[in-house]
């Protein structure tokens, strides 16, 4: 779209984006008239509450007698000192889960992309369909799939990896369930779609033509895929592993289904702080500090992998 | 060795069918284990074989009326953050305007927030604002988290839309009102069903920020899923999620054909 | 240059003659702006009913805003359009009796060829459309893809589309917005001519936007050269060749070797000019500026006028002919013609398109040749302009 204020000098609005009329004055408003109630919604119930909830982390007082803003920083201090394992171990799972879901993910949308001919609309649905049942229940499949009697357990624990996994700290007493490698997988299991859609929806846009090209300039095919493939996917690779890894930091139910109390992730901590003990203020505090920590990760991130075309 | 080779040129195939699978295997699970008469009160170890559970698929307390509010609250959701979604991505797509930044940043913020961060500040407002939780604020939070996802997917549509096919309409003596009404909206409609389809999807399966705005009568589907999970789980949420996974793939069939139909047919 | 009027203007027809539909279009002091950049100075121009007009340029230089000015696509910024004796300036395009065919077509993709012919009608609330709209379908020879969409038609057949969607309408002008643009040669050459056809059977004022200075002057009775927002000359395509008036125009319509020289004194009713030690002559009445001995001038000759002789031949010259000499640096065998490219002291990168009728074997590229022409097909312009404007592939 040509920016009509300032029109380039090549080919000034050949098509301009506006279509012209008498009303003009009546027309520049129709696009604010449009946004009003859209993002009048999100101001009200999305980003005064972000600045609400800054607020309640710094307030004091219980239920009875009502909270008051007294400017009371300590709160943070307080729960980031209590709680700074589960912090940790939320950022770790999910930059684990993120790049397994990479792992995983990029043979599948390549696959879907490249491989597929007239498979690939099978094949998209078949990554979009598992999402419809309620994924609380897919969750909970896990827990029959790596039940301490089933297959899957008898056969790692026959092929000794689970005293592999054991020596490594992620897994316990022959058990896969209420272990770190649980919940790291149910987590990856869950979020693998974010992954695989933009990737695909990146890779999809090349032209196998660009394959060809690069066989044809002595290039091997891991070679093109290191210097030509992978680049160009480099946009789905940052939203993917994004839209993986913000909402794998946030996430309690994995946690909570397939984990034990010693998995638990910062948002098991919020969200029995906020629905159990009913403590606001450090609720507030400790999903403010959530959020600060992600977007922090997330900038320092997009700036580092160069693109800023994630919308 | 031509096996071999074969099998190194076909790696990543393996590899993608094996994330399929991986993906996949938890709907087989649910699907095989809603035949199953489990020994306890949870459904995760197989016991034998039982149609008890598709026979009687609402047998259990209130888990049809979760289902149902599940139901009636992703349909008006979905409605809400369609309509309102779809005119912020016109404005967006279509005009140029002050202020575009700002939008765009606030239009990608819920998106890029962890959903935990988006339900408890939501549901501390309306406990400070001493708002009873119940199907209001639920809905209120659910058309707020779908309505970046229609804007992103209508915009999308809206953005590679030809101009001129409006300007060719209005040369061809249509008024404004109907260029919108037999050329833009028909054109942008795909992208509008896919934006509906997903606040659908998402609003549905939503559970976190439910949990953090729900009161304690009106508990959807998910939430009754969590409950159950702590006390014991009934066969028939396998039927129902067997059933929402059968209605997907079916719409996604059957839109297919009727695309396929409509083509073949002009 | 900004005060142009076309030269059929003064004449009787279009707006004071009520029998007629009114389609003659007047532009008066029409201009527009974005922001600084000045997209189209204000110009004034009158198109005669029922006349095939051209607006020629280059990408940028203001047609397209000219024609969507008039379809009422663009707001002017200042100026006047009037269509036969009606001022369309404050009105919207669905109220004004013109129709467009838009580059790339602007077919709707979501409705059959069918629809997208009946569109117009339907939207004037014409009651039974049938009848004019297989009409028009046979007319364009498509009646048999009717309930196609646009996406399951070739180029050509979208083209045609597109045309019988506006003709259908019978507005008073046609808008054409590089109509052929996507179109490959051979069928260009194909819809040219139909399109000339179409435009002489229905009688309608046709205002025809492109690039293609052939297209133009294949099709257009009248075309108007635009260059970075004005009209640099407006006349039939033969007229304009043949008598340029700015190295725009020369360079742009065709080809033309301009040649630095100096004004050296008359002699009867021809120029004589000096370029460096040899002597040229061309006619006082086709040098547009008016000069005096000693001035500067470029001199104009398209290369087809100019003939080219091996040195050893030089003889053979007739008197009374310009003559140049040089050296083939470059030649270019392309069939019906051999097109040369002479280096001679003072004027480098002379072209010469010579008739393949029988050709010398000597004619090689390094070859010491005579170029001559007939001092009657010189033409002379202003040497204070960019001698090389204009030029397509510089």
């Amino acid at each position: 779209m040509a920016a009509l204020s300032t029109a380039p000098a090549g080919a000034p609005a050949e098509v301009p984006p506006v279509p012209p009329g008498a009303a003009a004055r009546r027309r520049r408003l129709v696009p604010y008239w449009l946004l009003l109630p859209g993002i009048l919604w999100l101001l009200v119930f999305f980003a005064a509450p972000m600045v609400y909830q800054a607020s309640t982390s710094v307030q004091t007082g219980s239920l009875e007698t009502g909270y008051q803003v007294t400017w009371h920083f300590a709160t943070y201090w307080d729960a980031f000192r209590e709680y700074d394992v589960f912090y940790l171990r939320s950022l770790i799972y999910a930059g684990i889960a993120t790049v397994l879901c990479l792992a995983i993910g990029y043979p599948l949308a390549y696959t879907i992309a490249f491989k597929a001919g007239r498979w690939r609309n099978v094949l998209l649905v078949m990554v979009i369909a598992p999402f419809f049942t309620s994924f609380l229940i897919r969750t909970l499949a896990w827990k029959t799939i790596l039940a301490d009697d089933g297959y899957v357990v008898t056969v790692l624990d026959k092929l000794h990896i689970l005293n592999v996994t054991a020596s490594l700290g992620i897994t316990a007493d022959d058990r896969v369930l209420a272990t770190p490698l649980a919940v790291v997988c149910g987590l990856t299991y869950n979020f693998l779609p974010f992954m695989i859609l933009p990737l695909y929806s990146s890779l999809e846009r090349i032209d196998p033509r660009l394959h060809e090209a690069a066989g044809d300039l002595y290039a091997r095919p891991f070679t093109t895929f290191r210097k030509v493939t992978f680049p160009i996917s480099l946009p789905g690779v940052v939203a993917g592993t994004l839209l993986t890894f913000i909402p794998a930091s946030g996430d309690y139910i994995n946690a909570e289904l397939l984990g034990s109390p010693s998995e638990q992730m910062i948002g098991n901590v919020i969200q029995s702080k906020f629905l159990t003990v009913l403590d606001y203020p450090t609720a507030a505090a400790l999903s403010f500090m959530l959020m600060a920590a992600i977007l922090v990760i997330v900038s320092v991130y997009i700036r580092k992998a160069g693109t800023e075309e994630l919308v | 060795m031509p096996v071999l080779n074969w099998v190194r040129r076909h790696l990543v195939v393996f590899a993608g069918v094996a994330a399929l699978a991986y993906m996949t295997i938890p709907n087989v699970i649910v699907l095989i284990f809603s035949f199953n008469q489990p020994k306890g009160r949870f459904n995760y170890s197989w016991n034998h074989f039982s149609l008890d559970a598709w026979k009687n698929p609402c047998g259990v307390g209130d888990m049809c009326d979760s289902v149902s509010l599940s139901l009636q609250i992703a349909v008006l959701a979905t409605l809400g953050a369609t309509v309102l979604g779809t005119m912020v991505a016109f404005a967006l797509g279509r005009y140029r305007f002050r202020g575009r930044g700002p939008v765009t940043g606030l239009i990608w913020l819920p998106m890029a927030m962890p959903e935990i961060v988006m339900g408890a500040s939501l549901g501390t407002l309306f406990l400070n604002m001493r708002i009873q939780f119940g199907f209001l604020t639920i809905l209120i939070a659910h058309i707020m988290f779908c309505l970046s996802f229609v804007v992103t997917a209508v915009k999308a549509r809206v953005m590679s839309m030809d101009p001129r096919l409006e300007q060719a309409a209005q040369d061809l003596y249509a008024t404004p009102w109907s260029t919108f009404w037999r050329i833009t909206f028909p054109i942008a409609a795909p992208g509008i069903a896919a934006g509906a389809l997903l606040s659908f999807a998402i609003s549905i399966d939503d559970f976190i920020i439910t949990q953090f705005n729900a009161g304690p009568a009106t508990v959807t589907f998910p939430m009754f899923v969590w409950g159950a999970a702590q006390k014991g789980l009934p066969v028939q949420v396998n039927v129902i999620g067997t059933l929402m996974f059968v209605a997907a793939v079916l719409c996604v069939v059957v839109g297919q054909l009727l695309s396929r139909r409509r083509k073949a047919h002009s | 240059m900004t005060q142009q009027t076309a030269p059929l203007a003064d004449e009787p027809a279009g707006a004071r003659n009520p029998a007629s539909a009114g389609g003659a279009v007047t532009l008066t002091g029409l201009g527009k702006e974005y922001g600084d950049f000045t997209a189209v100075h204000p110009l004034d121009l009158t198109i005669p009913e029922g006349s095939f007009f051209a607006l020629l340029g280059a990408s940028g230089c203001g047609k397209t805003t000219t024609l969507r000015m008039i379809a009422g696509l663009e707001d002017p910024s200042g100026g006047t359009v009037r269509i036969g004796d009606q001022d369309v300036t404050g009105l919207p395009p669905y109220k004004r009796p013109v129709n467009t065919v838009f580059q790339n077509y602007a077919l709707f993709p979501h409705l059959d060829i069918y629809e997208n012919v009946a569109f117009g009608l339907r939207r004037r609330g014409v009651k039974s459309v049938k009848g004019q709209v297989e009409e028009m379908l046979e007319l364009v020879e498509l009646g048999h893809l009717a309930r196609r969409k646009p996406h399951q038609l070739s180029g050509g057949q979208q083209q045609r589309v597109a045309v019988a969607r506006a003709l259908i309408n019978h507005p008073k002008v046609l808008l054409l917005d590089e109509p052929l643009g996507a179109l490959d040669l051979k069928l260009r050459r194909q819809m040219q001519l139909e399109l000339k056809r179409i435009q002489t059977e229905v009688g309608i004022t046709f205002v025809h936007v492109t690039h293609d200075q052939e297209e133009a002057m294949t099709m257009a009775d009248t075309i108007a050269v635009m260059n970075a927002g004005r009209i640099e000359q407006l006349g039939a395509p033969t007229d304009l060749y043949e008598n340029p008036r700015t190295t725009f125009v020369a360079n742009f319509l065709g080809q033309s070797n301009l040649i630095e020289a100096q004004v050296a004194g008359t002699s009867g009713d021809d120029l004589l000019l000096s370029v460096g030690d040899g002597r040229l002559a061309m006619p006082t009445a086709r040098c547009v500026p008016s000069v005096r001995a000693g001035d500067k001038l470029l001199a104009g000759v398209r290369p087809e006028k100019i003939s080219i002789v091996h040195a050893d031949d030089a003889a053979e010259v007739p008197e009374g002919r310009n003559k140049i000499t040089g050296r083939i640096v470059d030649a270019s065998f392309i069939g019906v013609s051999t097109q040369y490219v002479v280096n001679s002291p003072w004027c480098p990168e002379l072209a010469v398109f010579a008739q393949n009728v029988e050709r010398d074997g000597r004619l090689v590229p390094g070859a010491e040749v005579v170029l001559h022409w007939s001092p009657a097909h010189t033409f002379g312009l202003d040497a204070a302009q960019d001698i090389e404007a204009g030029e397509v592939n510089a």
